[in-house]
């Protein structure tokens, strides 16, 4: 399914990758930052929670760990973490009730989603079984980056929302609500 | 038809923009890929039946989904017109001071024009859908309803942008689409109100389903702190789970994409960035929506999802483009809509531009029968509106045989003086003044009914009837010869009718069923007044009337009595070639040894392949009787003639006809050929006219050399 996900996720325009341990992933994430460049915002969320303490021993430079409207306006990256993974087309999904989860993933230029790889499921009609409305009231599906084809029906990336989405999935990642 | 209306087609035919975008796309192939591995016919048919199942219960459905989403907190407003939206949606600006406004995509929005409507009371409303905006900066209305700006090239885009930064840009696509994100990111931070539409509402929850794939949508429902979605109420569908098959279906349909980049599902209000809660108002219009469910046949209209593919794959739409169509909604969806929303006379011209090839009953995800309802307007609007008096002298003759056939036959004799080459510029007599734009073939010197006596049947070895149809029998009688020949070849006696007459159609797609109902009530005694094995027609059209609609016809105009001999003939009626396979594997018919390999291309005319579902024979018989066979592109694209389309649309004929020849040509074949004696018509004379290699033959005068006769098969 991993396999599946990233090729559809890749054809899409994001950039897939995966790793054992949250270690690892965070050593990517933060190596990712360097290459993408800050500002930066971060949206809670269970890993964030999970390596906080870490991150606060040593605070990253231009990385902010609260989201308001005005840093993720000026962030070049904005980290989520994503509760559901779909296969066959390589969507990312997210309960983003809370605001600061749609703000980091959607002003910046750079989105990097994070991803519980046990959480993948195979098919839309799936995860529609797997999530509530009642409960998670603003459901996020996100395919790639933001894209236009409205000129000339030329592909446009980055409109509105990101230019970039990395997903990062990790193996060893709870959460989400499966 | 206004001079306007004639005009606009004129200027969007000059528009070398609006003929080439959607070909350079190649929809066709795009769409294929997106759905490759997906049973489309299973998927519109779960569509369908959800739609289908929400039309009929509308005002249930929005109760529910009004319960639903005010138990989370959401307030609903049911607007039964436009007016009752528009000034919801003003008092809500004027209680809460709103200024500025920030859209995303809502085709509901433009169905009752907001964005003018806030204006004239000091509302700045701005579309940030990059389509939609290019569009609003214009003043122009969206020309497609997925891709609003389709009609626009980047030089004026880049045009319109500047004019609105106020310094020169450059038309290169990547840099427009940055200096949008840039002035269009203020304005979603400005807006304090955000207006959205929903692709899909679901009654059981609540939920708003809406999908971009820019990410305005996101922004519109997360920056401004009051959002209002106004949805028609054709959006509703029962159940949660009914949201996945038209989650995977709309982008397919739509952008040949498996999802959209965003889809945002919103179950009531969630907190603002400044912790207070979203003020969210959803409005459920009506505006005609429950008269159209009300409706039997266009009941069915209401399963559209908006995806367009419709219009993507349209031979007029792809030659026009949207504006032509002079209302919101576009194409032929476009067409039935607007009857609708606004009033059944404002189609009466752009109803006109279908030529009713079925195209888009092909690619429905909604499976809806656009073409049929298109034609129902059509009916409608000649029995409310009347035909002109041409139109109807010109039906009414055609349906007296004798005075028919008279005129015909005159025909003949009085355009000699005219014919060169077997090629008129003007058919005599009454259709003279409706033939000026296009070259038409003469009227043959003497009809097949009467050379047909000529010709010597075989007995005992079975019997068909043969029914001509007017364009074989008056223009093109060899066609039945080498038809007579070719059976005989299969040791059948043909038997014809003398009292046959006009199959009714051109009645039809004028919207005159009455007239093409007595049509079809003259011709059943004839045609089953002997005990045959089957009634072969070579014309696809005819095939159209005696395999399928005859029966609803006499249905539909009160004379369900003749409904059982109808169908006793469509049970026995085939198509030429469609015998000629079964023929052939039968081994009633043998292939001669050692012929010479020629080579052929087919064109699928729209009545063979859409309407009777003929297209697999033609090619079997002839592989089989040694053609080769070369495929063209869009081999089952309208070629153009559609019967009076042809004199009504004469630019549009013909546009439609250049690309169909320039892709027959394409394929180097000796022949073009299609079994359907209107198209060939068509397609001899655009050949005639180009002076090209290609020879638009008939099935029946390719294979009339071609088969054993019956002594030889012994041998
Ligand atoms: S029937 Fe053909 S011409 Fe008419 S709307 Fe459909 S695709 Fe267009
Ligand atoms: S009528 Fe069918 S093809 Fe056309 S927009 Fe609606 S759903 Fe799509």
């Amino acid at each position: 399914m991993y396999e599946l996900f990233k090729t559809r996720a890749e054809a899409a325009g994001g950039l897939v990758h995966r790793f054992p341990t949250g270690a690892e992933a965070l050593e990517f994430l933060l190596k990712s930052l360097e290459v993408e460049g800050t500002p930066a915002v971060w949206a809670g969320g269970s890993f964030l929670e999970g390596c906080a303490e870490q991150l606060l021993g040593a605070p990253i430079p231009g990385l902010a760990l609260s989201v308001t409207r005005e840093n993720a306006k000026g962030a070049r990256v904005g980290i989520t973490q994503m509760d559901w993974g779909i296969a066959d087309t390589g969507t990312l999904v997210q309960d983003a009730s809370g605001v600061e989860q749609r703000l980091a993933s959607t002003l910046p230029w750079t989105h990097i989603a994070l991803l519980p790889t046990r959480n993948l499921v195979p098919d839309l009609a799936t995860l529609l079984t797997k999530v509530d409305p009642a409960r998670s009231r603003y459901l996020t599906f996100i395919t790639g980056p933001s894209r236009t084809a409205d000129i000339e029906r030329v592909l446009a990336i980055g409109v509105h929302g990101p230019e970039r989405v990395i997903v990062i999935c990790i193996d060893d990642l709870e959460g989400g609500r499966p | 038809m206004s001079k306007a209306f004639d005009q606009s087609i004129t200027k969007a035919l000059e528009n070398p923009n609006l003929g080439g975008i959607l070909d350079r796309w190649n929809y066709p192939a795009t769409r294929a890929k997106a759905y490759e591995g997906v049973d489309f016919e299973a998927l519109r048919g779960e569509i369908s039946a959800i739609k289908g199942e929400a039309a009929g219960h509308l005002p249930e459905l929005a109760d529910q989904f009004q319960k639903s989403a005010e138990a989370r907190g959401a307030k609903v407003f049911r607007a039964s017109s436009p007016q009752a939206v528009l000034d919801y949606i003003l008092g809500i600006c004027q209680s809460k001071g709103v200024k500025k406004v920030a859209k995303s995509k809502s085709m509901a929005s433009e169905e009752i024009h907001l964005n003018k409507f806030l204006a004239e009371h000091g509302i700045q409303a701005d579309e940030t859908d990059l389509g939609e905006w290019i569009v609003q900066l214009a003043h122009q209305t969206p020309s497609h309803m997925v891709m609003p700006a389709l009609h626009l090239t980047k030089e004026e885009v880049a045009e319109i942008f500047s004019q609105e930064v106020k310094r020169p840009l450059s038309p290169e696509i990547q840099g427009l689409v940055k200096v949008a994100r840039k002035e269009l990111r203020e304005k979603f931070f400005e807006a304090d109100l955000g207006v959205t539409g929903a692709n899909i509402a679901i009654a059981e929850t609540g939920t708003l389903v809406i999908m971009t794939n820019e990410g305005n949508a996101r922004l519109v429902t997360t920056l401004p702190k009051i959002h209002v979605a106004i949805v028609g109420i054709e959006k509703l569908v029962p159940r949660f789970a009914d949201a996945a098959p038209i989650l995977r279906a709309l982008p397919k349909s739509a952008t040949s994409q498996l999802i959209t980049s965003y889809v945002s599902m919103i179950t009531g209000p969630v907190p603002n960035d400044d912790g207070t809660m979203k003020d969210l108002h959803i409005i459920l219009m009506d505006n005609q929506r429950t008269a159209m469910a009300a409706d039997p046949e266009f009941k069915q209209a209401l399963q559209c999802i908006r995806c367009a593919s419709c219009l993507n794959v349209c031979p007029v739409y792809r030659l026009v483009g949207g504006h032509v169509f002079g209302h919101i909604y576009t194409g032929g969806i476009g067409t039935i809509l607007t009857a609708w929303f606004n009033e059944l006379k404002t189609t009466e011209d752009i109803q006109g531009l279908c030529i009713g090839c079925g195209k888009c009953n092909e690619v429905c995800p909604g499976k809806i029968d656009i073409a049929g309802l298109i034609l129902e307007l059509r009916r409608r609007l000649a029995k409310k509106e009347g035909l002109s008096f041409i139109q109807k002298s010109a039906l009414q003759i055609i349906n007296n045989r004798k005075v028919f056939h008279a005129m015909l036959r005159a025909a003949s004799i009085a355009q000699k003086p005219f014919a060169k080459d077997g090629f008129i510029r003007h058919l005599p007599m009454f259709l003279s003044n409706l033939a000026e734009h296009r070259s038409l073939p003469a009227i043959a010197p003497k009809p097949f009914r009467d050379l047909f006596p000529e010709i010597r049947q075989p007995k005992g070895g079975g019997k068909v009837a043969f029914y001509a149809g007017c364009a074989i029998d008056f223009v093109s009688p060899k066609v039945g010869v080498a038809v007579v020949k070719v059976l005989n070849q299969a040791g059948l006696e043909v038997i014809f009718p003398q009292e046959q007459s006009c199959c009714g159609i051109p009645h039809w797609a004028s919207g005159a069923n009455e007239m093409a109902a007595l049509a079809a009530a003259h011709n059943l005694g004839p045609l089953l007044a002997e005990d045959v094995e089957y009634v072969v027609t070579a014309c696809a059209t005819c095939a159209t009337a005696l395999k399928k609609e005859w029966p609803h016809l006499l249905q539909q105009q009160g004379m369900g009595g003749l409904v059982p001999k109808a169908e006793a003939v469509a049970a026995k009626t085939v198509m030429f070639t469609e015998l000629v396979a079964k023929l052939i594997q039968e081994g009633r018919l043998t292939p001669k040894d050692g012929m010479e390999l020629q080579s052929v291309t087919y064109h699928d005319s729209c009545h063979a392949k859409r309407h009777v579902g003929i297209y697999k024979e033609p090619r079997a018989a002839l592989s089989a009787a040694g053609f080769d066979l070369r495929e063209m592109n869009e081999s089952d694209t309208c070629c153009g003639m559609g019967g009076s389309y042809t004199v009504k649309q004469p630019e549009l004929s013909m546009g439609m006809l250049k690309r169909k020849l320039d892709n027959a040509e394409q394929t180097g074949a000796q022949y073009l050929c299609a079994e359907c004696p209107g198209c060939l018509i068509q397609l001899g004379g655009g050949l005639d006219k180009r002076g090209s290699q290609l020879q638009a033959k008939h099935p029946a005068e390719l294979l009339e050399d071609r088969f054993k006769d019956p002594g030889d098969t012994e041998g």
